[in-house]
């Protein structure tokens, strides 16, 4: 049982950072700028680096001789434990940016915990991958300021965006049952604790950007429990096709 | 109005001790930005350790035209080179 709800919490940490690096690896050769364009790939290889580090893991607390492609490439939609933020589209640069932006602010947090978790495995990629987040944030913060602080049309399409994406902000504060126990176990974090942090930070910067927050916002939830937006399917259908129509395929 | 970005030049120090050396040049929007373009496209491959940005406006160059008189005149004054020592043979490196 032990195993199997480390293994799950794996997952879910993998998951957030899969689908948003599979999500900014759209956009290879199609960033608005060169160099924006490298900049956002190579936060998705970030991503995928500390993907592999989750699945690796995972698969060796699995014990079921499955490889970290194998828990990556071939499971169904509702195993999938990723928040419904990551997944929601890259619409326009204000959206990438926001989506990017809201989820640094968390992942900063969480990692900030999981350094100290009592998995020493989890500490150790999370102590790696806090310094990769840390830019991340840096990133994504300073452009977001630079959108909603920009011309009148930038403001306008950086408030869409924050207006689209709030919504699905708070499922990542909201414990499903796997952080309940990663929690209590202390392998995992309290999520109510940084909630407090994620919203000053994240009102803090919303502020300095020249925009608002969605007052009275009905949050969405869903994603851990593998009830996912309707552009789940499509990004997997991406994701999986080659193993799906090329069993066992590497390259 | 002027949509494109301006253009700034980079200088990356390889290793703490060496000079930094000019890269290449890339666009930004302000001095921030052009810094963590530059990390982004020049150090992906762990090329520095340290970062100067320069707006290439603010670089001013030598005239290609000038080329003769600025250069030339350096070229039969051989004697402003060190060539004209006998080296000890248990002197490497020079």
């Amino acid at each position: 049982m032990e195993k199997e709800n480390l293994y799950n919490y794996l997952l879910l940490l993998g998951d957030n950072s899969m689908i948003l690096g599979q999500r900014l690896g759209e956009l290879c050769g199609h960033g608005p700028e060169l160099e924006t364009d490298i900049a956002l790939t190579n936060i998705s290889l970030d991503l995928f680096g500390q993907v592999r580090n989750y699945f690796q893991y995972a698969a060796e607390v699995e014990g079921k001789e499955r490889t970290e492609d194998d828990i990556a490439m071939l499971r169904y939609e509702q195993q999938y434990k990723n928040a419904l933020l990551v997944e929601q589209p890259n619409t326009n640069f204000a959206h990438v940016i926001c989506r990017q932006f809201l989820f640094d602010v968390y992942h900063q947090l969480l990692l900030n915990e999981l350094v100290n978790s009592k998995d020493e495995t989890i500490s150790a990629i999370a102590s790696k991958s806090i310094k990769e987040v840390d830019y991340h944030f840096d990133f994504s913060s300073t452009w977001l300021k630079r959108i909603g602080d920009g011309t009148e049309e930038s403001n306008h399409k950086a408030q869409e965006a924050l207006n689209q994406l709030w919504r699905y902000s708070m499922e990542l504060f909201k414990e499903s049952t796997i952080e309940a126990w990663a929690k209590e176990t202390g392998v995992g974090a309290d999520l109510e604790k940084l909630k407090n942090a994620y919203l000053s930070k994240v009102k803090e910067v919303v502020a300095e950007a020249n925009l608002e927050l969605p007052v009275e916002e009905v949050m969405q939830f869903g994603g851990k429990e593998g009830r996912h937006t309707e552009y789940m399917g499509y990004i997997l259908a991406d994701f999986q096709f080659m193993q799906r129509a090329y069993p066992n395929m590497k390259w | 109005m002027n949509k494109e970005w301006p253009i700034w030049e980079i200088f990356i120090r390889s290793k703490n001790g060496l000079e930094h050396r000019h890269v290449g040049s890339l666009h930004a929007t302000d001095s921030e930005m052009a810094i963590q373009n530059a990390r982004d496209v020049y150090t992906r491959r762990q090329e520095g350790v340290s970062v100067w940005v320069v707006e290439s406006k603010y670089i001013t160059a030598s005239n290609p035209e000038k080329n003769g008189e600025l250069f030339e005149p350096a070229k039969d004054k051989v004697y402003r080179h060190p060539t004209f020592y006998n080296l000890p043979d248990e002197i490497k490196h020079m």
